[in-house]
């Protein structure tokens, strides 16, 4: 079982679109999870079924019960976030600024503050319409730790892999660099990088790449909306070249891909030219290279 | 007593590669050519504003975060601090403490609550933040070390940063990550209108709503610009309509203006349309 990752670095490259595309080819071989846990969107092309659902805890939030506070502000002295303060005379933890440290907690001379679990979101196993199975979650407001929740998404789309002998796991992650996206890349056999010729496509690109090489997975780019910039795109060609980085295809500015988003369906389904070739094409050498 | 501070308007989006860029840095420019304005990019995993201005560097600074360091030499291992870190950041094996700093959240508790003074907290550098001036333009960006996971306590440093050197300035714009979580948060938290930047497609729209629920939590008014407007549909109207959200500015989808952007240019000079939106934008 492989597990194949899709990153941009820069947000709007079309990560999502062309994930969903690779799931629909990948058929019932592919367990989908879907990373971008703070701003999930596979389930508007996948159509879940949301057959399991369950609420995820992660961190703490304090609560100062009013009854046996005695407004010695011991806590707000402790607190890094400002997450206390006092209003009408009452002291009161901001549940957004909170991050669960518990410091609060520990010096209140009168015990009067809680941890209480943090409710941080949601996740769902769904039967989807490839006939296969999709792992997604939705982060709440204010919740700390998105890289813990990719982690739940990504553990569970292996553990149904593994018990279905399914042959790979397909990642939407999510723009950027930091945890969640660290997250989605522990365990990587491959990663796709989707990108954009533009100035900040390609400097997003390399500052992702950079990452991926401290991980050490091997990795292939696919150019989106290539022909917008001739020029920006062979410089990213020669990126590739330079960084050893496989160019799995160039797919060229196609409206369809928002038609076809505003029918629910993916650019395979909708398609049937030349997007719908390069990335079958793309696909296939994905899974060649992932295999050995 | 008056503070005179700058109006903070934060560009942000939920969904990805809406234009939250191209909207900051073409209105930036927009009221540099009127006053002065400082500029901040906050998206410090991706920072990339700075690739549309070319100016001159006023300041460089290493931006740090705060860990605990062990100092074996004073250590009783007591045994407090795996005990009070909620991150399991600090752990006991066997007679060493091991610290994780990217699992950190710099809350003190281990360094103040242990007996021996053995973890005093230490700078780490986390990123680098770079101010830059041109005419009546300040552009400050901040950029996350790769392999820094955190992005909240540099945006949070970067904003303070701005907060002290540019706290009389009229106008500050803050080019926010995309997203909805922390760093979007620590981003929008204090601004005194946020712009959320969209797409009218099922993607942007679904993920603006995630927005919208994040402003409201946060308590910030904002408005809606739409860009690319005339490709996927009309549902994002629709739901600003029906949520009483005001829509700024609509954005026509232009390949010119791709086409500008890709080369790292401004493009409000070329289309009236977007200059007029602009001002639009700056007299609500």
């Amino acid at each position: 079982m492989k597990e194949i990752v899709v990153i941009s670095g820069k947000g709007g490259t079309g990560k999502t679109s062309i994930t969903a595309s690779f799931a629909v080819l990948g058929s019932v071989d592919v367990v989908v999870a879907d990373c971008d846990v703070d701003a999930a969107d596979m389930h508007l092309l996948m159509q879940p079924d949301y057959d399991f659902a369950e609420d995820f805890y992660s961190g703490e939030v304090a609560y100062i019960d009013q009854n046996n506070c005695i407004s010695c502000g011991k806590c707000v002295d402790v607190c890094r976030f400002d997450a206390i303060s006092v209003k009408n005379k009452l002291f009161v933890v901001d549940p957004i600024s909170c991050e669960g440290c518990g410091y609060c907690a520990r010096v209140c001379p009168t015990k009067t503050i809680v941890n209480k679990n943090r409710l941080a979101g949601k996740w769902y196993i769904s039967n989807i319409k490839t006939g296969s199975i999709m792992v997604h979650a939705r982060l709440g407001i204010g919740a700390d730790n998105s890289g813990k929740l990719v982690a739940k998404v990504k553990n569970e789309a292996k553990e149904i892999a593994m018990e279905g002998r399914k042959g790979f796991i397909l990642v939407d992650g999510s723009p950027g660099i930091g945890c969640p996206v660290v997250s989605s890349l522990s365990g990587a056999n491959f990663v796709v990088l989707v990108t954009e010729p533009s100035v900040s496509g390609l400097h997003d690109l390399k500052r992702v790449y950079e990452l991926v090489k401290k991980i050490n997975i091997k990795a292939g780019c696919i150019i989106n909306k290539a022909d917008v910039n001739p020029e920006k795109c062979a410089e990213i060609v020669q990126f590739l070249i330079e960084n050893d980085i496989v160019h799995l295809t160039d797919l060229p500015y196609d409206e369809n891909f928002t038609r076809a988003m505003v029918l629910g369906q993916t650019m395979v389904e909708y398609d049937h030219g030349i997007l719908k070739e390069l990335l079958t094409e793309s696909w296939e050498k994905i899974k060649q290279l992932v295999i050995n | 007593m008056t503070d005179r501070k700058p109006l903070k308007i934060a560009i942000a989006s939920g969904k990805g590669g809406t234009g939250k860029t191209t909207l900051s840095t073409n209105l930036a420019a927009f009221i540099a050519e009127q006053q002065e304005v400082v500029l901040v990019d906050l998206d410090v995993e991706e920072p990339n504003s700075g690739l549309f201005f070319k100016g001159e560097l006023i300041h460089e600074e290493a931006i740090f975060k705060m860990i605990p360091q062990w100092d074996e030499s004073k250590c009783t291992l007591c045994g407090i601090c795996p005990k009070v870190c909620n991150y399991h950041a600090v752990i006991q094996l066997g007679p060493s403490i091991l610290v994780f700093p990217e699992l950190c959240h710099s809350c003190y508790a281990c360094s103040e609550l242990c007996p021996a003074d053995a973890l005093p907290m230490i700078p780490k550098k986390t990123g680098t933040l770079r101010d830059f001036q041109i005419g009546n333009l300040h552009f400050v960006e901040s950029r996350l070390d790769i392999g820094e996971e955190q992005a909240v306590p540099l945006i949070s440093k970067t904003k303070k940063y701005v907060a002290d050197k540019y706290g009389d300035v009229g106008i500050a714009i803050f080019d926010s990550p995309p997203g909805t979580s922390c760093p979007v948060m620590e981003a929008t938290k204090d601004a005194d209108f946020v712009i959320l930047v969209t797409e009218p497609t099922p993607f942007g729209l679904h993920d603006l709503s995630l927005a919208v629920e994040t402003m409201r939590a946060l308590n910030r008014p904002f408005g809606v610009v739409v860009n690319r407007y005339g490709i996927g549909n009309y549902e994002v109207i629709t739901y600003c309509r029906e949520e009483n959200i005001l829509v700024l500015a609509k954005i026509s989808n232009n390949r010119k203006i791709a086409e500008l952007y890709s080369s790292g240019k401004l493009m409000y000079q070329d289309f009236p349309e977007v200059k007029k939106s602009l001002s639009n934008i700056l007299d609500y």
